[in-house]
This record gives C-alpha cells, sequence and structure tokens, in this order.
C-alpha cells in the first residue's frame, strides 16, 4: 500500500506491505539508521521518534498509520551539520552517553518532555525516561544532560 | 509478522463491517497487539485501524457520569482536567501505565478489551461499576470479565465507550514489576454511600472482587481495618517474580495503600 506523510518537515511517499514496522520502514527503507532497534519488543526506547509532536515506539507502530501524519526522526533534530539541537549539545557537554546506542531515543523522549513541561524536576526526568534502558551511563549523567538540555531549550526559545 | 491487509475505517458502521471478516483483528492503541503480532502468538488476515473513528475518542462529564470513548489513550486520562476533578484515582491510574511512549499510543477500550490478568485499567472499570459501552449493546461491568484474556465481547463486536459514575471516593494502588510495569497485584477501591467494592488485578488469572476486604471496609473505611484479612492464594498465579503467597500478601497491602489514597483524594 501506498503511504505518504511527512517526514523531518519533508513530504515522504513510500509503498509498503501493510505489516510493515515504522522502524524498519525508517532503517531499511529511507536510510536514516539513526533509529536504533534495541528490543523490538517495545521496552528499551532505542527506537523512539515524535508522532505529530509526541514520543512513540517506532518499533510497536504500523507504518500503514502513518499516513497523513506527522513523524521526526533524531535525524531532524539539528538544523545543520554544525548546528546540533540544544538538547544534543547538553547530551555531548555532560557526557551523557557512552556507547551511544541509547542516544537517538533518549534525545526524543527528552525533547518531547520539554515541549510539554519546559523546566522539569529530576524526578520528573526520571519518570520520563522510564522506556528508555541505558546499560552503559548508569542515567546520572543522562538526567544531567536533560536538566541543562531543558535550559538550552529555554533560553533559545 | 505475517501479512495481513490494513483498513483504517472511520465510522462504527464500517468498522463492524470491515471486522465481520474471517481472520479479522481491531487495532487500537497496538501495545499488545503489534508486539503478540511480532512473536507470533496471534496471526490474522486483516487488521482494522480504529483510530480513524473521531466519535470513539475524548472525555466528557455528564451530569454524575464520567464518559471515555474507548480509543482514549492513556496519557490524554492521565492529564485530563475532567478526570482529575471527578475520579483523580483513575488519572492516577493511567499515569502509571507501562511508560509515556506507551502511554501515547495505549487506549482504556484496548486495555479493557484485552483483559491482560495484570492490566490495570479492568480493575477500575470492575471497580467503579462501569457500563461498557459496544458496537450493540451496553455491557455493566460486573458481567463483563469472563477469564483470563476473556471478556464478554463477542466476535467483530468493539468497546464505543466507557460510562464512570463518579464515586464518593476511590482510590487505586500497584505493585509494579519494574520491568513491564505491570501490576504483580493492584488493587481499585471504590466508595459510593454503604458500598465499597475492591477489585483486585494481576494476582490470579483475571480481575475480582475481594469479598472480604470489602466487607471489612464497609464497617471501616480505613486502611487499619484491613489488619487481620488475608487472602485466598489457592488460584493466584504464581511466575518467576512473585508466587501466589507473596502476590495475595501484596494484593491486602495494595488495598490498604489505596484506601489511604482514597481518603487522602476525596475523589468526588
Amino acid at each position: 500500500m501506498k503511504i505518504t506523510f511527512t517526514l523531518n518537515d519533508r513530504p515522504v511517499t513510500a509503498d509498503v506491505a501493510p505489516s510493515t514496522l515504522v522502524s524498519d520502514l525508517l532503517r531499511d527503507t529511507l536510510d536514516l539508521t539513526g533509529t536504533h532497534v534495541g528490543c523490538e519488543t517495545s521496552q528499551c526506547g532505542a527506537c523512539v521518534i515524535h508522532l505529530n509532536g509526541s514520543s512513540v515506539k517506532s518499533c510497536t507502530l504500523l507504518a500503514a498509520s502513518l499516513e497523513g501524519q506527522e513523524v521526526r526522526t533524531v535525524e531532524g533534530l539539528a538544523k545543520g551539520p554544525n548546528e546540533l539541537h540544544p538538547m544534543q549539545v547538553a547530551f555531548r557537554e555532560n557526557h551523557g552517553l557512552q556507547c551511544g546506542f541509547c542516544t537517538p531515543g533518549m534525545l526524543m523522549a527528552s525533547i518531547d518532555l520539554v515541549s510539554k513541561n519546559p523546566d522539569p524536576t529530576e524526578e520528573e526526568v526520571r519518570e520520563w525516561l522510564e522506556g528508555n534502558m541505558c546499560r552503559c551511563t548508569g542515567y546520572q549523567n543522562i538526567v544531567k544532560s536533560v536538566i541543562a538540555g531543558a535550559q538550552a531549550m529555554r533560553n533559545a526559545s | 509478522m505475517k501479512a495481513f491487509s490494513f483498513e483504517k475505517p472511520s465510522s462504527i458502521e464500517a468498522a463492524v463491517a470491515a471486522l465481520g471478516a474471517e481472520e479479522t483483528l481491531p487495532l487500537a492503541g497496538g501495545m499488545t497487539l503489534i508486539p503478540t503480532l511480532k512473536q507470533r502468538l496471534a496471526d490474522c488476515a486483516a487488521v482494522v485501524d480504529l483510530s480513524g473513528i473521531a466519535e470513539m475518542s475524548g472525555i466528557s462529564l455528564e451530569g454524575d457520569m464520567l464518559v471515555i470513548g474507548a480509543m482514549t489513550r492513556h496519557a490524554e486520562v492521565a492529564g485530563s482536567d475532567v478526570v482529575m476533578k471527578a475520579i483523580p484515582a483513575l488519572a492516577k491510574l493511567a499515569a502509571r501505565i507501562g511508560d509515556q511512549q506507551v502511554r501515547h499510543r495505549g487506549t482504556i477500550g484496548g486495555s479493557v478489551a484485552n483483559n491482560d490478568p495484570a492490566a490495570d485499567y479492568p480493575s477500575a472499570v470492575l471497580a467503579l461499576g462501569a457500563d461498557i459501552v459496544t458496537s450493540k449493546r451496553t455491557i455493566s461491568a460486573d458481567a463483563f470479565f469472563l477469564g483470563m484474556f476473556e471478556t464478554a465481547l463477542e466476535p467483530g463486536e468493539i468497546i464505543v465507550s466507557f460510562r464512570f459514575r463518579v464515586p464518593e471516593k476511590a482510590g487505586y494502588a500497584k505493585f509494579a514489576s519494574p520491568a513491564s510495569r505491570y501490576a504483580l497485584a493492584g488493587v481499585f477501591i471504590a466508595k459510593r454511600g454503604d458500598v465499597v467494592r475492591a477489585v483486585v488485578t494481576g494476582a490470579g488469572p483475571c480481575v475480582f472482587r475481594a469479598a472480604d476486604i470489602e466487607d471489612a471496609l464497609m464497617k471501616d473505611f480505613a486502611p487499619h481495618a484491613l489488619d487481620r484479612i488475608s487472602i485466598d492464594s489457592t488460584d493466584f498465579m504464581s511466575d518467576i517474580h512473585a508466587d501466589k503467597q507473596y502476590r495475595a500478601h501484596l494484593a491486602v497491602v495494595m488495598a490498604k495503600r489505596a484506601v489511604k489514597a482514597a481518603l487522602e483524594e476525596g475523589g468526588s
């Protein structure tokens, strides 16, 4: 079936089997491999993208459901090669990643949080990231990054 | 996943017509159905996505009746001022289902229709004595939950909305598995006049009313009224996370916390 949706501010049309998952569509068909697939059982959060501005797990979403919707992936965050999103800068400056596998999901979830709650507390950050697993950092620096990123996003707006 | 065809109707009538075909499954939020299809625990020839039906979504207060559309997502219930004012325990329950990304997709109708033994919503629906409005009739909560993953819904019948009569007081407490956030044991308690309903989820194969807890709370609506209560664990589940005796103990502890929450929150 043919689907048309907005991906990172651009219209996209794709021909997909109805059983295709959004994570597979992004990675295999559209070559956007920034969205990672960790567990494929909707637990780890590495595949989080924005669907109409809200964070969702793309491994548990049918591509067929995207018709007419707006999607943003980690590739759609930076304005240019040398102009990272403030949340990306915060993760880099606060050592919010080690191996980096969970980072795309962490970024997408965190930016969604800050868009709804511009000044989250540490507890709110931890609660919001409950569905995002990191096996390297122990989360300490991720939480620090999100709080710094939230402040940078407030300053930028 | 095995191949299937996909349809997204925009009316209840069209959805029911599409679901009349062989091996066709309704898709609500997909938080259970899609993982189940992926693991090939289920397969189907066609999926009918219910998210395009506007009248199946939304929250409103009609007199003392809180009406929630079946396709309303957990995050909407959790963030709704109307729910928070009418039945705060229900908003707080929704805020603790799964994780934030799951709450952005999962729906109340999907959760109740699936009737997972450890799901949160069925306990609230049964404790609040809600009416379940379907595509063909209205079913009372008392007649809806039949057993593990089993409900009174007939093939092709879909839930349209839930009608919750606002209680005097209500509270919910669960002990969540840290990995899945499903309830190892959860208890929803609702009080209206002299009547108290206490429903346990996560412990047995299906949500059930705990008569001993209800009797004790009808005499004295306070946590200490449950100090000497124990629940028969014969039919409870034992698994890697908790054995049946532990679940039975947890259920009483959660019941006490739910009463405490109900007393603190009011609920009317």
